[in-house]
C-alpha cells in the first residue's frame, strides 16, 4: 500500500495515490447522500472527519445485496475507534485513481480490501493519537481511543475526532501501521444494520431504475427474438407516430424505441415490423440433450480437455469390486435479480456521463472507452444500489447499449429493459450434464474417480482441485464445452451452484455402495488426503473436516426418529459450507423442513449480514434446485416471465439454522459460498424419505418428484 | 392523452398521461414516487404493490384510467416519518439485502395487518406468496411482520 500527502493537506491512501488530487472523487448524488460534510477533512480515500464530528466513509465496491456498504465501513470504523453512530457511509462512484478491484463478484470484496480497510482506518486513528500527544505534549503511547474521542487517562482530559482532525491530516503518515488484535474487536463480529435501511424502508430513489435527469428520454429495445438470428429489416413507421415518441434508432441488432416515459416507448416498441434473419443455428432443449449424451462419449481430443488426471484410472477400473456410474443434468438459469437491466447515459462533446448498476464499473467504464473510442478518464460512472446482480451485471453489455444510444441521439438517456427483456435477453447460467464414475475395491475403499463434464458455454465446467481430488489415488476430471448463440455468464457461484450438487449426491451413492455412512465416508477422505495426498491439493483439508463436524454436530447427525438427514459440504471462493437437510414425510408426501449450515468465512465481519447472506444463499440454492429452468426452443426461452419462470416463494422456504466457524482466520468471502451445498443436502435427504435419487433439476418437474411435489407448481 | 386527477398519500396530483398507462408508470415517470418499483409488469411479483383504499394492489397492471378517486398510498406515503410498525419491524429486524422488493413487501405486510392484527404464520405465509424476493429474505420478512403485529397491539 501507498500513501502519501496530496495538495491540500489531505491524505489518499490506496491505489495510484499519486494522482489522486487531480482527480477528487465526483460525486453526483442520486439520493442526496452523498454531498460532502461540510468542513470534512480528508484522511485518505476511504474517510474524512469534519470539525462536528461527523465521519464520513466512502464504500466504493457495487452493493447488490451483499451488505458490502455497511461491512465495508464497519472494518475502517473497527480501527479507527470510531463512534459507529456517528458515521457517515457514501457510496463511491468508480475511482480509478483512488480504488482498485470495485467489483461485486466471487465473494472476493472483504477478501481483497480487508487490510487496506484496516489500514486506512488505523492510520487516520494513529495521526489523530498524534495530534493529541503534540497538543498536550504527552507521550502518544500514554493515549487511548474510543467513540471517536482521544482520551489522556493520566489527567482525565480527552478530544473528540472532530476537534483534531484539521491538524491530524498534518501529521505524516507512518510507513507502517499496527493494526489491532483481533480479540479486541469492538465493532467486527457484531450485528450492525443495513446503513441504507432508512432510506430503502421509505421508497427514496436509490436503485439505477429510479434515477431521474431533468430532460432525460426513456428507451427500450427490441433485440433479436432468437439466440441464432440477426436484424434483416425494420418498419417502424407506426412507433414513429405514436405520442410521445421522439425517435427509432437502429443500431447493431437493436431497435431502440426513444422516447418521453416508460409506458409510451412500451407501447411503441409492439408496433416495430421487424423482420430477422439466421445467424448461426437456433438450438433448442431437445437439441442440447442429444449434445450432452453424445459429447459424454466423445474421444476427439480437439474437444475433451483433460483438467487433472492422477494415478492410472482405467487400470484401478479394471480391478474395481464395485463400479458406479451416474449422470446429472442442469438447465440454463435465468439470474433475474428483480431489478431488470437499466442504464442511464448521457454522451457530451466534452466526456460522458453514466449512471447505474454494475458489478464491475471499471470494465463498463473501459469498454464504452473503447467502444466510443475516447479516453476511460473522460468518463464518471456513478454507482446506484443494484437491485440484485446475481453475476448478470458483471456484464457490461446494457451499459454498452446505454452509451451507444446516447451517442446516436446526442440526448441523455435512460435504457429500460423489462422483465421479459431479461429472461429472454441471455447471458444464462449455462446447461451442463455430467458423468461420474466410481471403482471401490472388495473393502469398499474408493479406488478411483472420474468426471467428465460437457457445457453449453460454459468454459470449464468442473473444478477439477476441489475435493475430492487429493484424496483419490486414480482421478481423471475432462471438460467439454459446446460453443452454442445462446449467450452465457457468471451465475451466483459459477459452476459450482450445479456441480456441487452433482458431486456431493453422487458422493452419498458411492458411500452407500461402500456401506458407509455418508458423513464418515467424507471424513475418511479427507483424513486420506490429509495422510497420503494425492496431487496438488488446493483446498484446507482442516476447515472442511471443521464445518463437516459442526453441521454433524448441529444437526445431531444420525440421531433423528422420523425425519431424513441428507448431508452436504463443499468449498467454494475460499470458504467452507456444510449443509445437513431435513426432510419428513407429511401426507405421504416429502416436506423440507430445516436445513443446518455449519459456515467457515473465517472472521465474519457483520453477523447480522452474514447471518442473511447464508440464509440467502440457502434459500437460493434450494429455489433453484427445486423449481426453476429455462428451456428453448428454435433459440428462444420457452419462458419469458415470472408466470412461467419460477422463482422460490416464501411457502417453499424452510427453517434455515446457521452457525459460523468464527476461526479467526482473515476474511474468505460469503456471497456466494452457502449456496452449492444445498441442492446436495436436499436431494440427498429427500432420497432417504422417498427411497427416490434425483439426477436432473429443477427437482420439482422430475418424474421421481412430479406426483408429491410437483403439484406445488 | 387525458388528465388524470389522482388521490395518493393524501395529496392530489394531476398527471397527464395515456388512459391504459399503469399507475406504476404514473407514479414513477409522472410524480416521481419512485419507491414503488417495477419487477415483471405482469403482476407476478408484487414489487409495485401499493394499497387501494387500503387494500394491496399490483400497480403495474392498474390502468390509470381505473383509479378514479379511489385513495392510493404508495411506500412514500405509509407514514409520515418512516414510523409505521411495518417500517419499524423492517429496521428492526434488518430485513433487506438488496431492498429492492422490500417496497412492495411492505405495502402487502400493512395491508395484511390492516385487516387481520393478529395474522398466524399460515396467514402471513399466504398473504405473502404474491411477493418475491430474489435475494431469499423470507425468513426476516416473516418474522418483521410478528414483530410489526406486536407494535401493532401496543399501541
Amino acid at each position: 500500500m501507498k500513501l502519501a500527502a496530496a495538495a491540500g493537506g489531505g491524505l489518499f491512501l490506496g491505489f495510484n495515490w499519486a494522482d489522486a488530487s487531480a482527480s477528487p472523487t465526483s460525486v453526483i448524488g442520486v439520493v442526496g447522500e452523498n454531498e460532502v460534510a461540510t468542513g470534512a477533512i480528508d484522511f485518505n480515500s476511504y474517510l474524512n472527519i469534519s470539525t462536528d464530528g461527523v465521519i464520513t466513509i466512502f464504500s466504493p465496491n457495487p452493493e447488490l445485496g451483499q451488505n458490502i456498504k455497511t461491512s465495508f465501513p464497519m472494518i475502517v470504523a473497527e480501527e479507527l475507534d470510531a463512534d459507529w453512530t456517528q458515521v457517515k457511509v457514501v457510496q463511491a462512484p468508480l475511482d480509478l485513481k483512488k480504488f482498485e478491484r470495485q467489483v461485486t463478484g466471487g465473494s472476493g470484496a472483504v477478501p481483497h480490501s480487508w487490510e487496506r480497510l484496516r489500514k486506512a482506518g488505523a492510520t487516520a486513528r494513529y495521526m489523530l493519537v498524534e495530534a493529541a500527544a503534540k497538543r498536550w505534549n504527552v507521550p502518544a503511547a500514554s493515549l487511548t481511543t474510543a467513540n471517536s474521542t482521544v482520551t489522556h487517562a493520566e489527567s482525565g482530559r480527552h478530544y473528540t475526532y472532530g476537534e483534531l482532525a484539521t491538524e491530524a491530516s498534518r501529521v505524516p503518515v507512518p510507513p507502517e501501521i499496527k493494526l489491532k488484535d483481533k480479540k479486541d474487536f469492538k465493532l467486527i463480529g457484531t450485528a450492525v444494520r443495513n446503513v441504507d435501511n432508512p432510506a430503502m424502508l421509505t421508497g427514496k430513489p436509490l436503485y439505477g431504475l429510479d434515477f431521474h435527469r431533468e430532460g432525460m428520454l426513456y428507451a427500450m429495445i427490441q433485440r433479436p427474438e432468437s439466440f441464432g438470428k440477426k436484424l434483416k429489416s425494420v418498419d417502424s413507421a407506426a412507433a414513429k407516430a405514436m405520442p410521445g415518441i421522439v425517435d427509432v434508432v437502429t443500431f447493431k441488432n437493436n431497435v431502440a424505441v426513444v422516447g418521453k416515459s416508460t409506458w409510451q416507448v412500451n407501447k411503441a416498441r409492439k408496433t416495430l415490423k421487424i423482420e430477422y434473419e439466421a445467424d448461426g443455428p437456433l438450438e433448442s432443449t431437445a437439441d442440447h440433450d442429444r449434445l450432452f449424451k453424445e459429447l459424454l462419449e466423445s474421444k476427439d481430443t480437439k474437444m475433451v480437455t483433460v483438467r487433472r488426471k492422477d494415478g492410472e484410472v482405467d487400470a484401478a477400473f479394471k480391478t474395481a469390486a464395485q463400479v458406479l456410474v451416474r449422470e446429472y443434468q442442469c438447465p440454463f438459469l435465468s439470474h433475474a435479480p428483480l431489478e431488470p437491466m437499466n442504464f442511464f447515459a448521457h454522451v457530451r462533446e466534452d466526456g460522458v456521463e453514466l449512471v447505474g448498476p454494475t458489478q464491475t464499473p471499471e470494465m463498463a467504464c473501459n469498454e464504452v472507452a473503447k467502444l466510443l473510442g475516447i479516453s476511460p478518464y473522460t468518463i464518471t460512472l456513478e454507482l446506484t444500489r443494484l437491485g440484485g446482480g446475481f453475476g448478470r451485471r458483471l456484464k457490461a453489455d446494457y451499459v454498452l447499449e446505454a452509451a451507444e444510444l446516447s451517442s446516436l441521439i446526442k440526448a441523455p438517456v435512460k435504457v429500460i429493459w423489462t422483465r421479459e427483456d431479461d429472461i429472454t435477453g441471455g447471458s444464462y447460467r449455462p446447461a451442463v450434464r455430467y458423468r461420474f464414475e466410481a471403482a471401490l475395491n472388495a473393502g469398499g475403499d474408493l479406488i478411483a474417480y472420474k468426471l467428465r463434464g460437457v457445457g453449453i458455454n460454459a468454459g470449464n465446467c468442473t473444478r477439477e482441485d476441489n475435493f475430492p481430488s487429493g484424496a483419490v489415488d486414480n482421478l481423471l476430471i475432462e471438460s467439454v464445452e459446446h460453443k452454442s448463440p445462446i449467450t452465457t455468464g457468471a451465475w451466483r457461484a459459477p459452476i459450482t451452484n450445479f456441480l456441487a450438487f452433482a458431486e456431493q449426491a453422487f458422493l452419498d451413492e458411492v458411500a452407500a455402495l461402500a456401506k458407509r455412512d455418508p458423513v464418515k465416508f467424507r471424513l475418511e477422505l479427507l483424513e486420506k488426503a490429509k495422510k497420503t495426498p494425492v496431487g496438488a491439493i488446493k483446498y484446507d483439508i482442516d476447515r472442511m473436516k471443521a464445518v463437516t463436524e459442526m453441521a454433524s454436530e448441529k444437526s445431531g447427525w444420525g440421531t433423528k426418529k422420523n425425519v431424513s438427514q441428507g448431508f452436504s459440504v463443499y468449498f467454494s471462493h475460499r470458504s467452507y459450507v456444510a449443509q445437513v437437510a431435513e426432510v419428513a414425510m407429511k401426507k405421504g408426501k416429502p416436506v423440507i423442513q430445516k436445513i443446518y449450515v455449519a459456515a467457515d468465512c473465517g472472521v465474519v465481519v457483520n453477523l447480522s449480514g452474514a447471518y442473511q447472506q447464508v440464509r440467502g444463499g440457502v434459500v437460493d440454492g434450494l429455489g433453484h434446485a427445486m423449481y426453476s429452468q429455462l428451456t428453448f426452443k428454435d433459440g428462444a426461452t420457452e419462458q419469458k416471465n415470472f408466470n412461467a419462470y419460477r422463482l422460490i416463494r416464501m411457502k417453499e422456504i424452510p427453517e434455515i439454522d446457521v452457525h459460523f466457524v468464527n476461526n479467526g482466520i482473515d476474511p474468505t468471502g460469503l456471497g456466494e459460498p452457502a449456496l452449492p451445498p444445498t441442492g446436495g443436502a436436499v436431494a440427498n435427504a429427500l432420497f432417504k424419505a422417498t427411497g427416490k435419487r434425483l439426477y436432473n433439476q429443477p427437482f420439482a418437474k422430475q418424474e421421481e418428484l412430479k406426483a408429491t411435489l410437483g403439484e406445488k407448481l | 392523452m387525458a388528465q388524470y386527477n389522482l388521490q395518493i398519500n393524501g395529496r392530489s396530483y394531476e398527471a397527464d398521461v395515456e388512459s391504459d398507462t399503469p399507475l406504476l408508470w404514473v407514479l414513477r415517470d409522472n410524480l416521481q414516487l419512485v419507491g414503488t418499483k417495477f419487477g415483471c409488469g405482469i403482476a407476478q411479483c408484487g414489487a409495485c404493490t401499493v394499497h387501494l383504499n387500503g387494500a394491496a394492489v399490483r400497480s403495474c397492471t392498474l390502468p390509470v384510467s381505473a383509479v378514479g378517486k379511489n385513495k392510493i398510498t404508495t411506500i412514500e406515503g405509509l407514514s409520515a416519518n418512516g414510523d409505521h410498525p411495518v417500517q419499524q419491524a423492517w429496521m428492526e429486524v434488518d430485513v433487506p439485502q438488496c431492498g429492492y422488493c422490500q417496497s412492495g413487501q411492505m405495502m402487502s405486510a400493512a395491508a395484511l395487518l390492516q385487516k387481520n392484527p393478529k395474522p398466524t404464520e399460515e396467514q402471513i405465509t399466504t398473504a405473502m406468496n404474491g411477493n418475491i424476493c430474489r435475494c431469499g429474505t423470507y425468513h426476516r420478512i416473516r418474522e418483521a411482520i410478528q414483530v410489526a403485529s406486536t407494535k401493532m397491539k401496543q399501541s
